[in-house]
């Protein structure tokens, strides 16, 4: 496990003129409904704890209003948050001054936003550099890094085109590419690919972790998209009415989601493809063929079908066994519980 | 029940004494302060006179190639270049080459007063919401308020003449750019200032990097209504003495010399329509990127 890069803890973020005044009452359970109903302050996060792991992409998940996107501005304080503590490195974002957190942001953080929000005015060239341009760099210097980017992306021979001229998905890569060029350790995607085709998405997921694997950057990204957030992410959070409801990797979350409302969420998915063979080992092993700990549960089941005892082994990415796997464990992940049925509904 | 057909007001020897009371302290203070208020408008008179005297002391073909040139590099239309050249001539064949000269040294300088004090007013309206809501009503005031009744005021205090006139166009013209840069800077899109933000820009990188040009086709929509607004004031400034194609229309409306209006009006409207398209275009082309025209 790696260390955390980004911690926070106990956060709350109350909306309204007098937020401060009802954290006590939050923090003794009045709910969201309550607050709203009663006081007309919105309840946007509610004690949220998290810590994220250097290097690693965390997706932060949750359908629209859920405060996910209020959560990842709170990373840079483009918004305040009403109580609570964020550190990034062992340091306290909250008690910067407005200096320190300029330049917390310029050297610490870059952002990809849902809508680009690249500056209209701006060639592709100078968007790219504007992160650069406004720390001063020279302007030569910063010409150079952002072409580098600019080709990273796939976008040479666009450097002087403007965003109209572009398409979403092109727009997109320039909204990386500025992200990218500041080299900032932490990389916040505000549904960076949520306005995007699904086709060009699954592109620029792919550009994404392509990336990732030479920069390691702490990445937090925010998706409502479950496919995307299994598919990008090392860890996920998600977030229902301003709460984490559940946090762990992909595997955890399919195997055992914490609630209904999560087993609802994943219930569409291929679990085939999603659930690798690790999640369903068993202690022990076997004299069958050797299966990759992360091979998917679709390449597994041929692979079982035709062993002689429907049995293989598992071994980890150095080739050492570490248990085995069976052909009705397979077939039985396969099914999704479908106790909610039957269950009350949440709300 | 007299007191109902009758509002009750103040009596009129109190209002007579009212009137008089502040009459006559203005006018003290006027003549008290009148000369050195006069003294701190003096370099805008001198460099009024000396734009007047160099706009009629340069050759006319020479003017004729400027305008050729300002209208062509404003519009990057030949045909409005052309047309401009084509209204200057007339304009001067029609024997009113100097007045037009005197009127648009006046509207010139008027509106770079417009630009250099409305902008920055505009700027901070947009920064502050106090400022917004202490100047728009002022804003409305000056644009509603009959324009003879600060007229007066002013001529009180400093006479007759050029800027006396100055004053009165600006302050008839300037609403228009001090609305439309606060109007243009707030329309910025918050998602772009917001990435502003998230990269670390300082207010002053904000303004002028992402902001101003942003909101640069609202500030010269701004211009162009302050010019329009400039040169619809012409007559009336004429009447405190400024010179230029205002006081022939003043003279005609007098005397009831119907060429001599004719002429001299039709004149200010050609100068509004060159003004007008020139700027427009000029202001069109500054959204170019909008539409990615530029790129082909």
């Amino acid at each position: 496990m790696s260390k955390t890069k980004l911690k926070i803890e106990n956060l709350y973020k109350i909306f309204g003129p007098r937020g401060k005044s009802f954290i006590d009452p939050v923090k003794n359970g009045m709910s969201k409904q309550e607050l709203l109903d009663n006081h007309s302050h919105v309840l946007g996060l509610n004690n949220i704890n998290l810590d994220i792991p250097e290097q690693r992409i965390q997706v932060i998940m949750g359908l629209s209003g859920s405060g996910k996107s209020t959560l990842i501005r709170h990373i840079n304080r483009l918004i305040e948050p009403t109580a609570g503590a964020i550190t990034v490195d062992d340091e306290d974002i909250l008690s910067m001054s407005q200096l320190q957190l300029r330049e917390f942001r310029r050297k610490k953080t870059s952002m990809v936003f849902q809508k680009f929000a690249l500056l209209p005015h701006k060639t592709v060239a100078q968007n790219v550099a504007y992160g650069l341009t406004i720390q001063g760099e020279q302007e030569s210097i910063a010409k150079e890094k952002s072409h580098k980017w600019i080709e990273s992306v796939g976008l040479s021979g666009f450097e002087e085109r403007y965003p109209a001229q572009l398409s979403g998905g092109m727009q997109q890569r320039v909204g990386l590419a500025r992200a990218l060029a500041t080299d900032a350790p932490i990389l916040l995607m505000d549904e960076a690919f949520s306005a995007l085709d699904p086709l060009i998405r699954t592109d620029m997921q792919n550009i994404l972790l392509e990336l990732q694997k030479d920069l390691h950057k702490t990445i937090i990204f925010i998706t409502h998209d479950l496919d995307e957030a299994l598919r990008i992410g090392d860890n996920i959070a998600i977030l229902r009415d301003g709460k984490i409801i559940q946090k762990g990797d992909p595997q955890q979350i399919i195997m055992k989601p914490a609630d209904d409302y999560i087993s609802d969420f994943i219930k569409d998915i291929n679990r085939g493809k999603v659930i690798e063979v690790k999640s369903i080992m068993q202690k022990g092993s076997s004299k069958g063929t050797s299966l990759d700990s992360s091979c998917s549960l679709e390449d597994a089941l041929k692979v079982l079908n035709n062993e002689k005892n429907n049995e293989c082994s598992v071994v980890d990415d150095k080739g050492k066994k570490i248990g085995k796997v069976t052909l009705d464990a397979a077939i039985g992940a396969l099914f999704r519980e479908k106790a909610s049925r039957n269950k009350e509904k949440y709300k | 029940m007299d007191w109902l057909a009758e509002f009750p007001s103040l009596g009129k020897r109190d209002l007579r004494d009212l009137k008089k009371g502040i009459d006559g302290s203005f006018r003290e203070w006027s003549r008290s302060n009148g000369d050195a208020i006069e003294a701190f408008f003096d370099p805008l008179y001198f460099f009024l006179v000396w734009l007047e005297k160099l706009l009629i002391a340069t050759p006319w073909p020479i003017i004729l190639i400027i305008v050729a040139g300002l209208a062509y590099l404003g519009s990057r239309s030949w045909k409005l270049a052309l047309g401009s050249v084509v209204s200057f001539m007339l304009i001067g064949y029609f024997g009113m080459w100097k007045d037009m000269m005197a009127t648009i040294s006046l509207i010139s300088v008027s509106t770079l007063i417009c630009i250099a004090v409305g902008i920055p007013i505009g700027i901070l309206m947009s920064r502050y919401d106090r400022v917004q809501s202490a100047i728009t009503p002022i804003l409305d005031l000056m644009q509603t308020i009959p324009i003879f009744v600060y007229l007066l005021p002013v001529v009180m205090l400093l006479g007759i003449g050029r800027v006396p006139g100055l004053i009165a166009v600006c302050v008839y013209a300037i609403p228009p750019i001090i609305r439309l840069t606060n109007l243009g800077i707030r329309l910025v899109d918050k998602e772009i200032l917001e990435a502003a933000d998230a990269f670390g820009s300082s207010y002053r990188q904000k303004l002028f990097s992402v902001q101003i040009p942003l909101a640069l086709p609202n500030i010269f929509a701004g211009v162009n209504q302050t010019i329009m607004m400039a040169l619809a004031m012409v007559v009336i400034a004429s009447m405190i003495g400024v010179k230029g194609l205002g006081m022939p229309v003043l003279q005609a409306v007098q005397n009831q010399y119907l060429t001599l209006g004719l002429m001299n009006g039709l004149a200010i409207v050609a100068l509004a329509i060159i003004f007008d398209r020139v700027s427009q275009r000029y202001g069109q082309r500054l959204q170019a990127h909008r539409y990615g025209k530029e790129h082909e």
